[in-house]
């Protein structure tokens, strides 16, 4: 590891990518000779795990900037792969073609969003922060905004934004062992933390680099290899990205077939009615309540007593138990299930269909919510302290530049191809699936509905699937289509690697951020900077440790509200610090009050807007009756527009009114700007 | 720092290349998704064109707009004379 040079690199990763297809052959041939699945499950667990060790051990170091910034030594194809795996995270792996599947053009927000934000990282970023040079983006705040203030609002938002990301990471980690290795759920996250410690604890951004590079490898071949297969058995060419189209045509036809047929008109209806039914007894609250608790114990005693099956009994038992207690409990629980009735029962929408109908008004809003999500998204991606921080490790500002085209050609590789999951596999379950008999669905079906991604009720009664009756939960559509497609064991073992993959390296990055911005700007840049540079490391590698096991405590207790805020985390970032960098680079006249308020405006119109149009009440606060209608009708996971243009407005607004910066600071925006020309 | 017209014009070209950039960036994402129903009606390659140009086409046109940048500025980078990072490459 110590040669950076590219040409033995790329030997090394050759040959580590070679061993292993070659691993992956070997366990093929094994299952054909009776290995069972779950010793497939731990040897790609533990094979990949004890991978990335044995690089974050031979990638120790003792160097601060190899610590930090891997010695800025990382030549741009790898340090774009590096990026691609550091971005692509478990919901990227696991949930984009699900989201994809389930949403069709809508989801398409996704793919455009994450992947041009890289514009603005390349054009307005990446080289002036390489230019500048320090370890951290609060760095440059520091630097730009004339110290502490700016510095501290920027740690506060860093920690708040990559906090959040890396619980739902290490969550992922401790769904992917519990479903593939059938290890619990509490002890998956912990041994995911073993897997994130083992390649950031001694050697730093130096380890991650390099182990996220071979993370790349894995999760990459991992996701292609499933749906080439799949490509190449509906379409004879084994090329999803080029043939998916002709797919989608075939899914439209059997759309058009499908949704209007009478039994799934009838399973709509029959949706509607029970939403109708929840909103009858949320207005009847606080009578319903006790109402539906004497029902279904009448029920259990009838069924009791005309000896009904054990397992309706306690079905019933269940829905019992699981009636809230007060009644304002109870309106949340059954305002739920009423939306996704609703849900269920509302006329599906066409795949290829943009901002579908339902009127042009209802149209119109979903346009507008589709852009202003794309450009949530993209700012978010722009200012992701995790994803910035890379390209601080490039030799030059030249290399900063290729190296973001790298990155965004390594992700694409992976966002060309989830639409074409999503294709293949609506086809799939379109033509075979729908409208055979539940009696005989295949094995897949029944497998993830034990843990509950596939669930099916067949509310018309007449034993034939229809659509409207299959509830399909995101993650299903990549983690099936192995079964799918019929493939061995092996493969969905290899799919399963690449999403730990996916979420070990993004939790590398974010754990790194944290703990950098905790330990040097923190620690060394404001609280004692006469700090030994031995001693510095020290810290570091502590808060790495405190923050890593802080967050797989959390993530253990199976928080289901982050899930939905990592979404969040996209618009917190964009709107703290996207106007505050690009303006320090563009415009000479922000001042250090400008870039605090706006920073802190930014994050606040942001909270209060998700807050509110997310949540009615807080429960533990006491708080209640907040929900507000949303403004234009932008959904929540969209507040970052409303954030990014108060955090611009404020900037410009703040500085117009103050003085300009110093002589010192406009000096260093010119350092930034321009590089040294020969002669000057 | 002491500028000189040199650094002037070197950041007068940057920012000019910048802008026409971001422009088509803009184009690509925004204008053409706020048309992909009337884009419906084109096909491409069995896709609708609304739908190709968010699955596919405006990714790898990000990838065209990044390519380019890094490809002129380099170059100009090059034709300045620009010392930075120079002693780390071959």
């Amino acid at each position: 590891m110590a040669d950076y040079t590219t040409v033995p690199l790329r030997r090394y990763y050759a040959f580590y990518t070679a061993g292993f297809f070659i691993f992956i052959l070997i366990l093929a041939f094994l299952e054909r000779h009776g290995l069972p699945p779950r010793w497939i499950g731990y040897s790609f667990l533990f094979l990949t795990i004890f991978l990335y060790a044995t690089i974050g051990i031979l990638a120790r170091t003792a160097s601060v900037s190899e610590y930090y910034v891997a010695g800025r030594r990382v030549p741009a194809v790898f340090n774009g792969m590096a990026t691609g795996a550091d971005w692509m995270s478990a919901a990227s792996f696991m949930g984009l073609a699900g989201t994809l599947y389930l949403s069709g053009y809508q989801g398409l927000a996704y793919v455009m969003g994450w992947t041009g934000g890289y514009v603005l990282v390349a054009l307005l970023l990446a080289p002036y922060l390489r230019r500048f040079g320090q370890y951290t983006i609060p760095d440059f705040l520091a630097a730009r905004y004339g110290g502490n203030p700016a510095r501290l609002v920027g740690v506060f938002a860093t920690v708040l934004a990559s906090f959040v990301y890396v619980v739902a990471q290490i969550y992922g980690v401790g769904l992917i062992t519990s479903r593939f290795v059938g290890l619990q759920f509490e002890i998956g996250v912990f041994v995911g933390l073993a897997g994130i410690l083992v390649c950031s604890f001694l050697g730093g951004m130096r380890a991650v680099t390099w182990t996220q590079v071979a993370q790349y490898a894995i999760l990459i071949v991992a996701y292609l290899v499933p749906v080439t297969i799949l490509s190449y058995q509906v379409t004879g060419i084994p090329v999803p990205q080029l043939t998916y189209g002709h797919v989608l045509q075939k899914v439209q036809v059997l759309e058009e077939r499908i949704f209007d047929e009478p039994a799934e008109i009838e399973g709509r209806r029959i949706f509607r009615e029970r939403a109708d039914g929840y909103l009858e007894r949320i207005q009847a609250l606080p009578g319903s309540l006790d109402e539906e608790r004497l029902r279904l114990f009448e029920q259990i005693n009838d069924l009791k007593s005309n000896n009904a099956q054990m397992r309706e009994v306690v079905a019933v038992e269940r829905e019992r138990r699981e009636l809230p207690k007060s009644s304002e409990a109870a309106r949340i629980y059954w305002d739920k299930l009423m939306r996704e009735a609703a849900q269920r029962g509302a006329d599906p929408e066409h795949h290829l269909t943009p901002f579908p109908s339902g009127g042009e008004e209802v149209s119109n809003t979903a346009r507008l919510n589709f852009l202003s999500l794309v450009f949530c998204l993209m700012v978010g991606t722009a200012a992701l302290p995790h994803v910035l921080m890379r390209y601080y490790t490039t030799p030059s500002v030249r290399e900063a530049r290729t190296s973001v085209f790298w990155s965004l050609l390594f992700i694409l590789a992976l966002y060309l191809t989830a639409p074409a999951y999503a294709a293949f596999a609506k086809y799939e379950i379109y033509s075979t699936l729908i409208g055979s008999s539940i009696a005989q669905l295949p094995v897949w079906v029944s497998a993830w509905g034990k843990i509950g991604l596939v669930s099916i009720e067949d509310v018309n009664g007449d034993g034939i699937l229809q659509l409207v009756e299959l509830a399909l939960n995101p993650d299903v559509i990549l983690l099936a289509t192995p079964e799918i497609a019929g493939l061995p064991y092996v493969i969905s073992g290899l799919v399963a690697a690449g999403a730990l993959a996916a979420a070990l390296s993004t939790a590398d990055g974010l754990l790194l951020t944290i703990a950098s911005a905790l330990s040097h700007d923190v620690y060394y840049k404001v609280y004692r900077p006469d700090a030994t540079t031995q001693w510095r490391l020290v810290v570091s590698k502590t808060l790495l440790l405190v923050v890593a096991v802080f967050a797989a405590t959390v993530a253990s207790q199976k928080p289901a509200t982050i899930l939905s805020m990592v979404a969040w985390a996209f618009s917190l970032a964009g709107a703290a610090f996207f106007p505050a960098l690009i303006l320090g680079v563009f415009w000479k006249r922000a001042n250090a009050a400008g870039a605090v308020t706006g920073m802190v405006i930014g994050l606040l119109v942001t909270l209060y807007y998700m807050v509110r149009v997310q949540v009615d009440a807080i429960p533990w606060l006491g708080i209640q009756g907040i929900g507000m209608d949303p403004w234009w009708g932008i959904e929540s996971t969209s507040a970052g527009v409303w954030g990014v243009a108060a955090g611009f407005l404020t900037i410009i607004v703040v500085s117009l009114c103050g003085q300009a910066p110093s002589k010192a600071t406009q000096d260093f925006v010119e350092s930034v700007r321009y590089p040294e020309l020969e002669g000057s | 720092m002491r500028l000189e017209r040199k650094h002037r014009d070197y950041w007068r070209r940057n920012l000019k290349l910048t802008a026409l950039l971001l422009t088509t960036w803009f184009v690509v994402s925004f204008v053409v998704s706020f048309f992909a129903r009337e884009l419906a009606e084109i096909t491409i390659i069995g896709f609708p064109l609304g739908f190709y140009m968010g699955a596919q086409g405006a990714p790898l046109i990000y990838l065209v707009i990044i390519g380019w940048y890094a490809r002129y500025m380099n170059r100009l980078d090059r034709q300045y004379g620009v010392r930075e990072g120079e002693a780390d490459e071959d």
